[in-house]
């Protein structure tokens, strides 16, 4: 057997061949990618086709676009029948396209406003942010609320004092048991509200008059406005949808009931016919006389509405978590309130993250409604402007911009929300 | 000698009602019972001395009164002489017609958008991608709006369609009119109509009863004819081919009624200034239905594909080792599952849809609330009563809509522990 020659054997490994061309490098990469059957060919081509006649229609008018005209016929003047974006609309009225009326030596007031409210959200968001400004955070409603307004720097502080007063009442009354306390810590604060907190503002503001130069509701406009109603409406519907989220799951029949007819109710009817109950009939429904400030009563309506699609996104959350979590709690011997704060709700908040920020977002697009009963949102803005003589059919330049913020905006929400997503995540999946 | 057997029996003392847990729950809800009437008594107290102080009765007898205002898109009889009422039922019909289309066309282009936007293929789904981030993080409102102005701004005028050297041309074959008046097409005419039949307020077209009519025989007899052969499979193995028969059953009967109605396409064509015959898409209309459509496919992609996505790779694998080809792999295995993630928000999305109908005020589409919340509250001045019947009607539509998705939630549910 040994001497049984082979007439060949290979003694040593033999130089593997380059791949084909068409399986390296750009070509692989275009033909997986690109051209992966004939059904893949197709799209890509008419993809390409797509964006080539986007191309063709968008490229020369960006190209040229005019930036220092102060007038439509201007523009056309410059381009010379060329096509081309006029964008001098932009560069001439961006300042009341997020503004509106409001008075332009102030508005270094609401750009304040806006930078602290970046500063108050940072602890909100960000953990590495400094403990301590968690107070700003508390305060800031009040401050923005001065800076925006105007006015004697006594009202929001009044209002204010009522927090206090409820903070106070609840330490004071501990003793008589959680439900009396937490009944105390409502009525009392409310009661100075009605009752003395006018007063108060008024003896205040007679001793040490201290203000600055009031702006009345009407010459709002813009996107400081869809900002106010946003950031207002969002801050106020979650703990109002977790509220809701918690009694339409309660044991007891009759919180349960009015939970489920207030979210059905607000869910069943479109946000426009809400704006026009709180422009028209709101009036109906308050002591005669009584006449409040239409921004307020918009927040009031947003609020609600959003309130009642977050209940449902927490509800979601809820179900989604394991019933051993509500028995463990209850194991523990933690009360209820104690049990949802420290077991269930960092749990299903955790889980409606995504929903909870897409109603965020779907709340601050919904701002844009108001336009229809008479506020000067960005969209009546850019109707004021086309009706005015210099800038009469101009329409691209001034959606593309204002969409353009809103993208911004939401984009940059949604784009947060995965970024958070990703810090709590704490399954190994 | 007694033996007392059990607890010692708890006498009752006032304070249980507020910290024993047993009661405790009885004096929360009679609170809050109590505080609702008191809100509910003061609402209606301030609504009752406004109206007085206004001198206002609360009644709903307006409805009957004459409108007096014209509605363009009428999809039943109208004009300024009938009622308010009918009015409002026009205004709902134009708002559930354009709710209907835009649901429609949404599913359709997002369906195509989520699934593009999972394919391999790397231009298209960075496009897609390029266009569900762009509709989805900017108003719809705005999206309508520039829908209404490409309408109005950037299409031709009839005129352009004049004479030797037009500008513009119809679509498909001379059939389809696009211009900045809005959008014609063919309208569907009988010759040998059976006429109409008069129900009072509304007229039914017999003809298109008897077609309905014979298109639902069709699709029973075609289930009895699957059914059939479902049932000689079970018993012998072997499937018996049906799809001739129900080709035949699905189209001949119908194909057979069109001709004997004498069914044709009258075409819209240039007479005067503008265009006569077909029927006529007001602008308002079209820029309600493609905005909508647009915006909400935007979010109908998304749900679509986490829908897709939401399906484990080993659910392919299984059918695959059962030797399933794709095709069916798709159809029966991957489908039925998805669709249970997809259809709940894709439901919630058409209530989206209806709802957002609303909208049609800022391009001057006659909805429900344009005529019985816009025009008849104005004329009239009954806000009260106009709102609420709105709110009512609205809330109807929902829940129908939200009833139908809890149907379906619980015929697919997944049978569990």
């Amino acid at each position: 057997m040994g001497d049984r020659n082979a007439s060949y054997v290979r003694t040593e490994m033999m130089e593997p061949q380059a791949p084909p061309i068409t399986e390296v490098g750009a070509i692989r990469w275009v033909r997986e990618n690109l051209f992966d059957g004939v059904l893949s060919s197709v799209l890509t081509v008419l993809a390409l086709l797509a964006i080539a006649f986007l191309l063709h229609e968008l490229g020369p008018w960006l190209l040229n676009s005019v930036w220092n005209a102060h007038s439509l016929s201007q523009c056309r003047e410059i381009l010379q029948g060329e096509p081309g974006a006029c964008w001098g609309v932009i560069n001439d009225r961006w300042a009341q396209l997020l503004f509106g009326f409001y008075p332009s030596t102030l508005y270094w007031r609401p750009v304040l406003a806006l930078v602290l409210l970046f500063v108050a959200l940072a602890p909100v968001l960000f953990p590495s942010a400094p403990r301590g400004l968690i107070w700003f955070t508390l305060a800031y409603p009040f401050v923005a609320f001065w800076l925006i307004w105007g006015g004697s720097i006594w009202l929001p502080i009044s209002v204010a004092l009522g927090f206090g007063i409820g903070y106070a009442t609840l330490l004071a009354t501990s003793r008589l048991g959680l439900l009396i306390s937490t009944i105390a810590a409502v009525v009392v604060p409310v009661l100075y509200w009605l009752l003395f907190s006018g007063d108060v503002a008024g003896w205040l503001a007679g001793v040490v008059p201290l203000e600055i130069r009031a702006v009345p509701s009407r010459e709002f406009g813009g996107f400081m406005i869809s900002i106010i109603i946003g950031v207002t409406g969002i801050a106020l519907s979650l703990p109002l949808g977790i509220l809701l989220a918690l009694g339409r799951r309660s044991n007891m029949p009759l919180i349960k009931v009015i939970a489920v007819v207030f979210i059905e109710f607000i869910r069943g009817v479109p946000l426009i016919t809400l704006l026009f109950t709180a422009s028209l009939l709101l009036n109906y429904f308050l002591p005669p006389g009584t006449n409040f400030d239409l921004i307020l009563r918009v927040i009031i309506m947003v609020t609600l509405f959003a309130s009642a699609y977050m209940a449902e996104v927490i509800r979601g959350g809820l179900a989604a978590l394991p019933r051993g979590q509500f028995e463990a709690a209850d194991a523990l011997g933690l009360d209820y309130w104690k049990a949802q704060r420290l077991i269930v709700m960092p749990q299903a908040l955790k889980i409606s993250i995504p929903g909870i920020v897409n109603t965020f977002i779907g709340l601050f697009k919904d701002t844009t409604l108001v336009v229809f009963i008479g506020l000067l949102d960005p969209i009546g803005l850019a109707s004021a402007i086309r009706a005015n003589s210099d800038w009469q059919g101009i329409y691209w330049e001034l959606f593309i911009f204002i969409g353009a913020i809103f993208w911004i905006f939401c984009f940059g929400m949604s784009r947060y929300s995965m970024h958070l997503e990703r810090r709590l995540k704490t399954d190994h999946r | 000698m007694a033996i007392d057997s059990g607890a010692p029996k708890a006498s009752f003392r006032l304070g249980m009602l507020i910290y024993d847990t047993r009661y405790r729950s009885y004096t929360i809800q009679i609170f809050a019972l109590l505080l609702l009437m008191l809100v509910a008594a003061w609402l209606v107290d301030n609504t009752v001395r406004n109206l007085a102080a206004l001198g206002k009765d609360f009644s709903f007898n307006f409805l009957w009164s004459t409108a007096g205002y014209d509605i363009s898109q009428r999809p039943i009889a109208y004009d300024s002489t009938y009622t308010h009422t009918r009015a409002a039922v026009v205004g709902l019909l134009n708002t559930l017609i354009l709710a209907i289309m835009s649901c429609v066309a949404a599913t359709v282009l997002g369906v195509i958008a989520g699934v593009l936007r999972l394919s391999n293929n790397w231009v298209v789904g960075r496009l897609m991608t390029v266009y569900i981030e762009t509709f989805r993080n900017v108003p719809v409102l705005i999206w309508i709006i520039v829908v209404s102005a490409i309408m109005s701004e950037s299409m031709p005028a009839p005129s352009a369609f004049r004479g030797e050297d037009a500008t513009a041309s119809m679509l498909l074959f001379d059939s389809i009119a696009i211009t900045n008046r809005g959008v014609y097409v063919p309208s569907p005419l009988f010759d040998n109509s059976l006429g109409s039949y008069d129900l009072g307020t509304l007229t039914l077209s017999l003809d298109y009863v008897l077609i309905l009519l014979v298109i639902g025989v069709s699709i029973w007899v075609n289930q009895r004819i699957t059914a059939s052969a479902t049932r000689i499979q079970e018993a012998t193995g072997v499937r018996p081919v049906t799809w001739w028969k129900s080709l035949l059953v699905l189209f001949a009967p119908l194909i057979a009624l069109l001709m004997f109605l004498g069914f044709h396409l009258e075409y819209p064509e240039l007479r005067g200034f503008n265009f006569a015959g077909g029927i006529q898409m007001r602008n308002s209309l079209i820029s309600m239905w493609i905005g909508l459509s647009i915006y909400s496919a935007a979010f109908i992609a998304e749900n679509v594909r986490a829908g897709i996505m939401a399906i484990s790779k080993g659910q392919t694998e299984a059918a695959f080792a059962l030797g399933l080809q794709p095709g069916k792999t798709m159809r029966l295995v991957i489908l039925p599952q998805a669709l249970r993630v997809i259809i709940p928000p894709l439901i919630s999305q058409y209530l989206n849809i209806t709802k957002n109908t609303s909208l049609g005020l800022a391009v001057g589409y006659m909805d429900l609330r344009s005529t019985l919340g816009g025009i008849t509250i104005n004329q009239t001045g009954r806000e009260l009563e106009g709102m609420l019947l709105l709110m009512l009607v609205y809330l109807t539509v929902s829940l129908i809509i939200s009833s139908l998705m809890n149907l379906y939630n619980n015929r697919v549910k997944l049978k569990e522990r």
